[in-house]
């Protein structure tokens, strides 16, 4: 008993290396289990488990020590990435088992995906709880690597030349940050100090002041275009629909939902470094060209998508535009709406991947030609596609909704002339989305009416989530996000 | 006295390997041939290794002996051998098709080191010494011309030396930098080696579906096109 307690003790008070050890060690019981029933149910049970352990970080004490960090911008991110984790786990578990009986995939395969997926849910987690820049890039890296992989893994010429386009954009991109990182630590050896202090975050934060802001510059620039890429700011997205597109549909959601985000997370980081010296260029300007070009470029290109999960991979490249644009006019307002943004695309993309996922399992296709009258053919899952579409278009009462309008206002008030072009490219991308919604959704179904056999128990959480941050958010959200937007300045 | 001495003998052994390692990286851009590109890539590896090395010696800093090694045993041993076998057993051996020819390739990588010189001169004008900006500009140079080396490149083969050209550049970066934890020494030597097991099993899957590892085979089956 008191062992019980002790351990429960101890994981309250310092919760982070549990959250990191749990999906380390299930990825090697992962990797020796050969019935595919057996590990997704460890998947689910391990994703679970890490995010309740997530949640003991909101009550934990804000530790910076040599190897890791707890501060109020990385437990946003680390909550929110687990739960999507846990959701789609539980959605991949069904959707792994009908590419099974489609024989897609083999046993091999999956045990393959299911310790992949916990070695890249333990590198997302080392990415955003770590204390040191070059243990960050290194577990980005091996995010990007895991990745590749599943993104390879139907092993069709199509999944293949993904893979590899995505693995060579994500590898220059990389070699980018490290770049930056060296500079970063160029920067701080002569104030800091030689050796690993140089490296540690909390460490640069308090001596910022005092770098080379040149250098600085410099730095900045290559970590923002090197982690940029992971991000999919325009022009250097290249990589993302194919790899969207290609691989197993719970690795959409996941690349949408939570790797474009630990990517950001990163240059926010670096943004915070920059903004804490007076000396160096705005970070400001550059996020906000990169995200206006995106936005406009994916509003546009949306248009002419034929298949599916492209369609949805070119919106998620909108909305990390629109959300590196909210970071990069800065202020508590538009901070507010870009972390509001990110956790409502997080939850809205992913579970439109839910629904995509099932909808190319009935119809046996992902192009858009061949998908038609879903809510005829599969009312329920019809209906919940569209409802997910509606959401993520930015029609109210959705999160998505509240979160562009607080964006649009504070951009009004900033800078109208760029707000005019902001308004224009989300009118672009919603009448995309709707015209593709109408086809999808309505009029004469096509053939392929095979039953789902769904569990819609994660699509329905997040888009009740959507919608009730929609209609209210509760008053402790709204005081931590407000707190987090001033930290981000 | 002898002190101002070994002081420069540093500068100036570093500055030797730095200028050469771009050097070579233009040797690279010009091969038209996997075999040549292979035999370059390998002596860009050597000097690398000594380059490291030397550093580990200036510096006093024995675990950088470690990074000349790995540089020196993988990268100038194992994957040119390597790839030089694979490229055999395809029978891709003649030519490497470039992209944009050789001359306004040239006057590019040119450009691009002028440019980094450039950036980096300037902006490390302040107090950092100037072994380390110069080894900097170099080494950004080398970066550069890596990845001018993947645009202009079609064959895989070629793309992934072009990118590992680019990752010496960032260790003859990251050596440069004095007392860089251990820890980003050991992560960019074994980022090399599972970026190559990955680089290999994608090589090996291209073969096993096209016969052939030229990138452009795999532009019909963009996902968007109907």
């Amino acid at each position: 008993m008191s062992l019980v307690s002790g351990l429960l003790s101890g994981l309250l008070s310092d919760p982070a290396p549990v959250i990191l050890a749990i999906p380390a060690v299930t990825a090697l019981l992962l990797a020796l289990v050969p019935s595919y029933r057996v590990s997704a149910a460890l998947n689910v049970t391990a994703c679970g488990l890490t995010f309740l352990c997530a949640l003991a970080l909101l009550a934990a004490p804000r530790i910076a020590g040599p190897f890791l960090i707890v501060d109020d911008l990385n437990i946003v991110f680390v909550v929110l990435n687990t739960f999507v984790a846990f959701t789609t786990s539980v959605f991949s578990a069904s959707y792994i088992a009908h590419e099974l009986e489609t024989g897609r995939l083999t046993p091999l395969h999956l045990r393959f995906y299911h310790a992949m997926y916990q070695v890249l849910l333990a590198a997302m987690t080392l990415a955003l709880l770590s204390n040191n820049l070059g243990v960050m890039w290194v577990a980005i890296e091996v995010a990007t690597l895991t990745t590749v992989l599943m993104v390879g893994l139907y092993r069709t010429e199509a999944a293949i030349e993904a893979a590899w386009k995505y693995f060579m954009l994500g590898s220059v991109g990389i070699a980018l940050a490290l770049f930056g990182t060296i500079l970063v630590y160029m920067v701080a050896q002569p104030v800091v100090g030689e050796g690993p202090d140089g490296m540690i975050w909390s460490v640069l934060m308090k001596r910022a002041r005092d770098f080379d802001p040149g250098l600085l510059n410099v730095a900045f620039v290559f970590l923002l275009l090197g982690y940029g890429t992971k991000v999919g700011l325009a022009p250097l997205h290249a990589w993302l629909p194919d790899a969207h597109s290609e691989g197993p549909t719970p690795i959409s959601a996941v690349l949408s939902g939570l790797l474009l985000n630990v990517a950001l997370f990163a240059v926010l980081r670096f943004k915070l470094l920059m903004a804490s010296h007076p000396g160096t260029l705005a970070p400001g300007p550059l996020l906000m060209a990169m995200g206006l070009a995106s936005l406009l470029l994916a509003g546009f290109m949306l248009y002419r998508r034929r298949d599916i999960k492209r369609l949805f991979a070119y919106s998620s490249i909108e909305h990390m535009g629109l959300i590196a644009f909210a970071f990069g006019i800065g202020g508590p307002l538009a901070n507010f709406a870009g972390l509001l943004h990110m956790t409502m695309h997080s939850l809205t993309k992913s579970a439109i991947f839910f629904a995509v996922g099932h909808v190319c399992q009935v119809k046996g296709t992902q192009k858009l030609a061949d998908i038609r009258g879903l809510t005829t053919s599969h009312p329920a899952l019809g209906w919940f596609l569209v409802v997910a579409v509606a959401a993520i278009a930015g029609l109210p009462p959705a999160g998505v909704f509240m979160s562009e309008f607080l964006l649009v206002t504070s951009a009004f008030a900033r800078m109208p002339l760029l707000a005019l072009l902001l308004v224009a490219g989300l009118l672009i991308a919603f009448g995309a989305l709707m015209l593709k919604l109408s086809d999808i959704a309505f009029g004469a179904p096509s053939p392929g009416t095979a039953k789902v056999k769904a569990s819609y128990v994660p699509l329905g959480v997040h888009l009740a989530l959507v919608l009730v941050a929609g209609l209210y958010l509760p008053p402790p959200l709204v005081a931590w996000f407000r707190h987090v937007a001033a930290l981000l300045g | 006295m002898e002190h101002a001495i070994s002081a420069n003998l540093v500068f100036d052994v570093a500055h030797l390997f730095a200028g050469s390692l771009v050097l070579i990286s233009f040797l690279m851009l010009y091969q038209d041939r996997l075999y040549a590109l292979l035999n370059v890539f390998a002596l860009q590896a050597v000097v690398l290794s000594l380059s490291v090395a030397w550093q580990a010696y200036a510096q006093d800093a024995p675990h950088l002996y470690v990074t000349a090694v790995i540089a020196l045993a993988f990268k100038a041993l194992i994957i040119p051998v390597a790839l030089h076998r694979m490229v055999a057993r395809l029978g891709i051996h003649r030519q490497v098709e470039t992209v944009v020819s050789i001359g306004p390739t040239m006057l590019a990588g040119i450009a691009l080191v002028a440019l980094s010189m450039v950036v980096m001169l300037k902006a490390t004008s302040g107090d950092a010494d100037a072994l380390a900006r110069e080894d900097l500009a170099f080494a950004l140079s080398v970066v550069l011309l890596g990845l001018l080396m993947m645009v202009t490149r079609r064959n895989a083969v070629s793309q992934v030396v072009g990118f590992m050209s680019l990752e010496n550049g960032l260790i003859l970066a990251a050596t440069g930098a004095k007392g860089m934890p251990l820890v980003v020494e050991i992560s960019v030597a074994f980022s090399v080696l599972i970026a190559f097991i990955v680089i290999g099993i994608f090589l090996f899957r291209i073969r096993e579906r096209f016969d052939t590892v030229d990138v452009d085979a795999l532009d019909r089956f963009r996902g968007g096109r109907p």
